[in-house]
């Protein structure tokens, strides 16, 4: 038995694809979320090999959900509107359905995933490897480098990027320090350098990315480096090379 | 090109009557110094004639030439020589005309030469001056022209910028709902299909020009709303409200829209739990005042300082119909309460 789970904020959009699915006896729908919050609940709780899932959603959007998800089920994406993501779902193969759709193109998204499915030589591994490009193309967006969301303790966190002081490389993680507490992400620095604003942002060492509105005094250090005083009392260090950046992004 | 102002009926004919009068006048003063009538006539006639001419071909220079304001000399020196030479014209035709028939004539143009000269330069100078004034006026006046046509056309095109912004994400998820409703409510789904092209049709065919009522408006609204809560279902409840005498009251087009649609952006799209959609129209001195509350989510979206979310585009186009920039306020109300407040002038 298939599990699937649909996500979306509309009912009459998760009542249409339950009823295109009703031609599929072997894809059994688990749970109808109305948001991410729900839809990452319902993940984690009945592991589903096929999620439906929409874009535009309350509190965080369908790419940030899945985000948040450490093996993401395979993807089928259902939109009205948005040019970036349809951009980036063609060049990374994930099947999508723009909202009106008829069942002929639903049938080809399903049947599509079943043959790769029966394809797999191991069934074990159903996360799309195209998953994780698709979201850091679709993070890169302009609409998405405004805010931040993480889990933490089992909540999630949605973190407006005014509120980021710096960012700190920590293993495979990057630690997010804010006014109201230091959060962890599993992503790169240089994730981060490339989705975040570079006229608020500016990566000053190796490790560190600091937000330039926090920025009160800059005093050098040792030999050829220099050391970044926050608003906050934190203290970032500045390379050479991110000292010549930070003078160009401040003007001076 | 300024006109000329001898090409306009009016002043053509001041401008023969002046010279006739003119005319006149120094055959008289000519007779009192004792030339004979005959000899007098002749003599103003011709003189003024000369003057005329001179004055039209200033007139006419000027219209071709205007000096900016370093260089007015160019006018003093237009009228110096064109008096020496009508002065020396008349002396030309004159004297040989005139020297025969009156033997003291020749006598009496040399000894009046300077007064002659004094009076065509007055004239020519101030023909001069009066056709400066008038061209940089009607410059002037075309300028402002072109300036404020500029301005409309830029301004309409801005307004109907403004206007065009139909939320395509509205429209392609409202034919999915109706797709979802035709398979299991295909009565519901006609009833939508219905509401949509209304609203469609009305947001095509309104013309910025044409103010509405305020009860039209609100009823668009009400259709709005209704669609969105087929796309919703019971999430969505929606209060329209409004006092007997606000009814009559009007504003421009699809400016509460725009209003409504971002209450619904925060409101509804954003948020998770049941929300209602409050909106208050009420008459207050000259003033139609609108109110359009909606609940926000304080942790995903928070409203900035000023006009806050989305409202930047009304509050340019308050600003372009009525040039102020104080008509729309919002403010937030027990944390999540999103209240927006527009004042339209009557």
């Amino acid at each position: 038995m298939i599990q699937a789970i649909i996500i979306d904020d509309e009912p009459l959009a998760r009542l249409i694809i339950q009823e295109y699915l009703q031609a599929y006896p072997q894809i059994k729908v688990a749970q109808e979320c109305s948001d991410g919050f729900e839809g990452l609940k319902a993940i984690q709780q009945h592991k589903p090999d096929l999620i439906f899932l929409d874009i535009q959603m309350p509190k965080i959007n369908g790419f940030e959900m899945l985000e948040l998800i450490e093996e993401p089920p395979a993807v089928i994406f259902t939109t009205a509107f948005d040019e970036y993501a349809i951009r980036a779902f063609e060049s990374h193969a994930v099947d999508y359905l723009l909202k009106p759709f008829n069942k002929q193109r639903f049938d080809k998204a399903v049947q599509k995933w079943l043959d790769q499915r029966a394809a797999d030589a191991d069934p074990a591994s159903p996360s799309n490897p195209n998953t994780q490009a698709l979201l850091d193309t679709v993070a890169a967006s302009p609409s998405q480098s405004r805010r931040i969301v993480v889990k933490t303790g089992g909540k999630i966190k949605i973190i407006p990027v005014e509120d980021v002081h710096y960012l700190e490389a920590s293993d495979d993680y990057v630690k997010i320090h804010t006014k109201n507490g230091v959060f962890l992400k599993n992503k790169t620095m240089g994730y981060f350098e490339q989705t975040l604003d570079p006229a608020q942002f500016v990566r000053t060492h190796r490790s560190y990315i600091l937000n330039i509105q926090q920025v009160t005094r800059i005093d050098p250090y040792e030999k050829d480096s220099h050391l970044c005083l926050l608003q906050s009392g934190a203290r970032v260090p500045v390379s050479k090379s991110g000292y010549t950046k930070l003078k160009g992004v401040l003007g001076l | 090109m300024a006109r000329s102002p001898l090409s306009i009926g009016k002043f053509l004919l001041a401008f023969v009557s002046w010279w006739m009068i003119w005319s006149l006048l120094q055959t008289i003063l000519l007779t009192n110094f004792g030339l004979d009538l005959k000899t007098a006539m002749a003599d103003s006639i011709v003189t003024n004639a000369i003057l005329a001419l001179a004055c039209g071909f200033v007139s006419n220079n000027l219209q071709y030439y205007l000096p900016k304001k370093d260089r007015y000399w160019y006018i003093l020196f237009l009228s110096l020589s064109l008096s020496a030479l009508v002065v020396l014209a008349c002396k030309w035709i004159l004297v040989p005309a005139l020297g025969s028939m009156s033997p003291g004539y020749a006598a009496f143009f040399s000894r009046s030469w300077l007064v002659r000269f004094d009076n065509v330069f007055l004239q020519v100078g101030c023909m001069a001056i009066l056709s400066v004034l008038w061209y940089s006026s009607e410059e002037e006046q075309q300028n402002m022209q072109r300036k404020t046509d500029a301005e409309r056309l830029s301004r309409e095109a801005e307004l109907f910028k403004l206007r065009q912004q139909l939320a395509p994400h509205f429209l392609f998820n409202s034919l999915n709902s109706i797709s979802a409703l035709i398979g299991s409510r295909p009565e519901q789904a006609r009833k939508m299909i219905q509401q949509l092209s209304d609203f469609l049709r009305g947001n095509l065919k309104k013309e910025e020009q044409q103010w509405v009522p305020l009860a039209e408006e609100l009823q668009y609204l009400q259709l709005y709303l209704d669609i969105e809560k087929v796309r919703f279902g019971h999430r969505l409840s929606a209060e329209i409200d409004h006092d007997e005498d606000s009814m009559a009251l009007r504003l421009p087009p699809m400016l509460l829209q725009p209003i409504v649609e971002n209450a619904i952006k925060f409101g509804l799209y954003d948020t998770t739990d049941d929300v209602t959609i409050t909106i208050r129209a009420r008459a207050e001195g000259n003033y139609a005042v609108i109110s359009v509350q909606n609940p926000f989510d304080p942790e995903t979206s928070r409203p900035k300082q000023g006009t806050g979310f989305g409202l930047s585009s009304i509050q340019r186009r308050l600003y372009l119909l009525f040039a102020r920039s104080d008509l729309l306020t919002t403010s937030v109300e027990n944390t999540n309460q999103f209240i927006t407040i527009v004042k339209i002038p009557q």
